[in-house]
């Protein structure tokens, strides 16, 4: 008994100050990327580095978040300079167009509608499903709910049946082996009901993107609401996510 | 034809060609007496040659002498089929499932052949189960089963309850007794060793380090080990120091984890709450150094691509002592409070002879008293520097398993404290020349679950002719089986994640 008491006394309180203080995460972390020199040519690009065709040359040069996978080999892929991380979490969006990065501009998930928000605006009931992923997108959401993130006290809780759920937390690729499963707990979930997509592969396969025994991630086998990039996403930049779709964030992440 | 046997070290290559073709009576003959004698069934897989014929490897881990035996013999296309050495190794009874399934050969006399990941075989031919060929769900064949009028089948997955990842369950049960538990994974199957063969090398190192994502460093050091050892380029120093530092940091946050939820599943919260959060402080660790709080990034073939600088070690050193003393202070409330010993000892016991028969690695095996650590045994890198001290308890139950790795958790970070006293000099990366035609090699890292074998061949071309991945999940799955024969269905999420497996590290 007095173990216990003189451990809780000398772990003292560890939840993070988050949203009313803003993380600071480290020098090296990779967050969203930063595009310096936009008017790149083609002459100085090394596709070979791009491992997962994030990079494209249009008028301009584009990265495609959903399927970057924040690794360093990707800035070789470029002149030294014109692609870097910034150490900045903030990059869930809404539709899946709006992780295309052109310009430094970054369109953050916006707020569920009227309706949507007035359900589940303060209490949101998730049930995560686990679509062919390494587990690490899943131990990020996992995290959530230790007590630095403390997910519950903004009314986030993961439940165990589709049925209990508002919506679904999609991590991986989609397995071929995992589609069945993936349909039916879809279906299992009462309208109306959201859907996120967490990971550079449920966002679009990622490093998986183009074997025959995925699908490429969730889009294209049922609606996405919030489109969380990372490999892994860090947890606030899912929190981040969850925070904006359910409007109680308002900042525009500039 | 030699029949001398080749015998290799840990991250040693050879040419292909040294390794004779012996005659299955011979292979099967040479493999039984190797394994009697001693050794152990680290590897044992198919490589599709040119011909269309499949050549199985098998390498017999002598662990005592640090060194593999290596043996192989070829199945014809025309005759698909090899007698199973399962009867008399039952450690084999996995391996031979998976070249079953991945190259539709069939071992006659298997005592329980089933699929293990359900996908289309290698070589196009008609499968061996038709009743599941071309279908996607795993799960489709029967389950073993209990007779008797007061047995029921508690069917469990693929998705379930908590945050991770897909498998099925089927339990055969009497009352709350289990009978016997039979896994079926494969949900997780996403075509990893296909994929490293075909795609170009940067793309490999983003794969390796997507086998499992909770052992990033594990599986790219193993996949990066074995790049250099096929391109005979020798690392710096530096570089295996900060390897070194970042396999013991994933150790260190996972066995934090899973002491955690340990703590959650038997319902004492403090420990669950302390052990989740220092298992943070260790992947903020990783985070500070390689930028990914799992250390992506971080590893290439050819050294690393971040250094640590006086300033960092100094504040890692700082940041370790600090971890150190609250291990201790969360493990002693954990392991000495009567509840906790209550609910893990004598659950879920698995032998030293289970061990040894079924081949189990890594903490499952040193917690049945069974000295098995890659990092003594097949020492590489740094780990022929500083040894770490193989942690051994002996009950083999649930308790074990949780001390085993408190234990290591101590070791890691004493040994890190060491090296950080006297970090080694030199360059982050080395070049990394083309791969050796028609060579092998085989890597082994002793991950925080157990022992990783990244095995590589070449082709004529230089090119990925196989890569073949084994976690130690593959062998550990079935010691969930074994742990939970004959308790309580309600201790079954206890002794589940007393081993914590990988699903899709299994799956590839």
């Amino acid at each position: 008994m007095w173990g216990i008491l003189k451990n809780r006394f000398k772990q003292g309180y560890r939840t993070c100050r988050y949203p009313e203080e803003k993380p600071v995460l480290p020098e090296r972390f990779r967050g969203r990327p930063v595009l310096k020199n936009i008017q790149a040519s083609p002459d100085g690009m090394d596709p070979s580095k791009d491992a997962t065709n994030a990079l494209s040359l249009k008028n301009s040069l584009e990265v495609d978040a959903g399927k970057l996978l924040f690794n360093e080999d990707i800035l070789h892929a470029m002149p030294p300079g014109s692609l870097a991380y910034s150490t900045d979490y903030r990059m869930a969006v809404s539709k899946r167009e709006d992780l295309i990065l052109k310009e430094n501009e970054i369109k953050l998930a916006s707020a569920l509608g009227q309706k949507m928000k007035k359900l589940f605006g303060r209490s949101l009931k998730l049930r995560e499903v686990c679509a062919g992923s390494c587990n690490g997108c899943d131990l990020e959401i996992q995290a959530l709910g230790n007590v630095v993130f403390d997910l519950s006290r903004f009314g986030i809780q993961f439940v165990a049946s589709p049925r209990h759920a508002d919506g679904l937390m999609i991590t991986g690729p989609v397995t071929k082996n995992m589609e069945l499963a993936l349909m039916k707990t879809y279906e299992a979930v009462p309208e109306p009901k959201i859907v996120i997509a967490v990971g550079a592969c449920a966002i679009s396969g990622g490093p998986f993107y183009g074997s025959p025994e995925v699908k490429d991630g969730v889009d294209g086998l049922i609606p996405v609401d919030l489109y969380v990039p990372g490999c892994p996403p860090h947890p606030f930049t899912i929190l981040d996510g969850l925070l904006r779709l359910l409007g109680r964030l308002e900042d525009n992440g500039s | 034809m030699t029949t001398r046997k080749l015998s290799v070290r840990n991250n040693q290559s050879w040419e292909l060609d040294r390794l004779s073709v012996l005659d299955e009576e011979t292979f099967r003959k040479r493999v039984i007496e190797e394994v009697r004698s001693g050794g152990r069934i680290a590897n044992l897989f198919g490589l599709l040659e040119e011909t269309g014929d499949v050549r199985i490897f098998a390498l017999i881990g002598q662990d005592e002498q640090s060194k593999l035996s290596l043996f192989s013999f070829r199945v014809s296309q025309g005759a698909p089929f090899f007698r199973s050495l399962t009867p008399e190794l039952p450690q084999a009874h996995w391996f031979e499932r998976e070249i079953a399934e991945q190259y539709s050969i069939k071992p006659e006399g298997h005592p329980w052949l089933k699929p293990i990941r359900y996908h289309k075989n290698y070589r196009n031919a008609p499968g061996l189960w038709p009743e599941s060929d071309g279908k996607t769900a795993p799960g489709r064949n029967d389950f073993f089963k209990a007779g008797g009028e007061e047995i029921h089948e508690v069917a469990v997955g693929p998705v379930h309850a908590g945050i991770i990842e897909p498998g099925h369950f089927r339990f055969s049960c009497h009352g709350e007794k289990i009978l016997n538990l039979e896994i079926q994974l494969g949900y997780q199957h996403r075509g990893v060793e296909k994929m490293m063969q075909e795609v170009p090398a940067v793309r490999r190192a983003l794969l390796a380090e997507s086998i499992a994502g909770d052992t990033v460093i594990g599986h790219a050091m193993a996949y990066c080990s074995a790049m250099e050892s096929l391109s005979a380029c020798r690392i710096s120093p530096r570089a295996e120091a900060l390897r070194f530092v970042a396999l013991e940091l994933e150790r260190l946050a996972n066995h934090a984890g899973d002491l955690a939820s340990l703590g959650a599943d038997i319902g004492f919260l403090p420990t669950a709450a302390y052990f989740g959060r220092l298992r943070g402080e260790f992947l903020n660790l990783l985070m500070e150094l390689t930028g990914n709080r799992y250390g992506r990034s971080f590893l290439r073939p050819g050294g690393v691509l971040f250094d640590m600088d006086a300033k960092m070690i100094d504040a890692f050193k700082h940041r370790l002592r600090e971890a150190k003393e609250e291990m201790r202070d969360v493990s002693n409330l954990f392991f000495e409070q009567p509840s906790v010993l209550s609910r893990l000892e004598n659950v879920g016991v698995i032998s030293a002879e289970s061990v040894r028969e079924l081949g189990f690695v890594g903490v499952a095996a040193r917690a049945s008293g069974c000295a098995r650590d890659v990092r003594m045994d097949y020492a590489h890198g740094m780990y022929r520097f500083h040894q770490v001290p193989i942690s051994l308890a002996n009950s083999g139950d649930v308790y074990s398993r949780a001390m085993i790795r408190w234990l290591e958790s101590q070791r890691s970070i004493d040994v890190l404290l060491e090296l950080f006293e006297r970090m080694p000099k030199g360059d982050l990366m080395a070049a990394l020349g083309p791969l050796k035609e028609r060579y092998m090699t085989v890597s082994m890292v002793e991950g925080w679950r157990g022992e990783i074998i990244h095995t590589v061949i070449t082709g004529p071309d230089s090119q990925i002719a196989r890569y073949k991945v084994k976690d130690p999940s593959f062998n550990n799955w079935f010691a969930l089986s074994e742990a939970v024969r004959g308790g309580q269905i309600s201790d079954f999420p206890l002794c589940n994640k007393s081993f914590n497996l990988s699903y899709a590290g299994h799956d590839l």
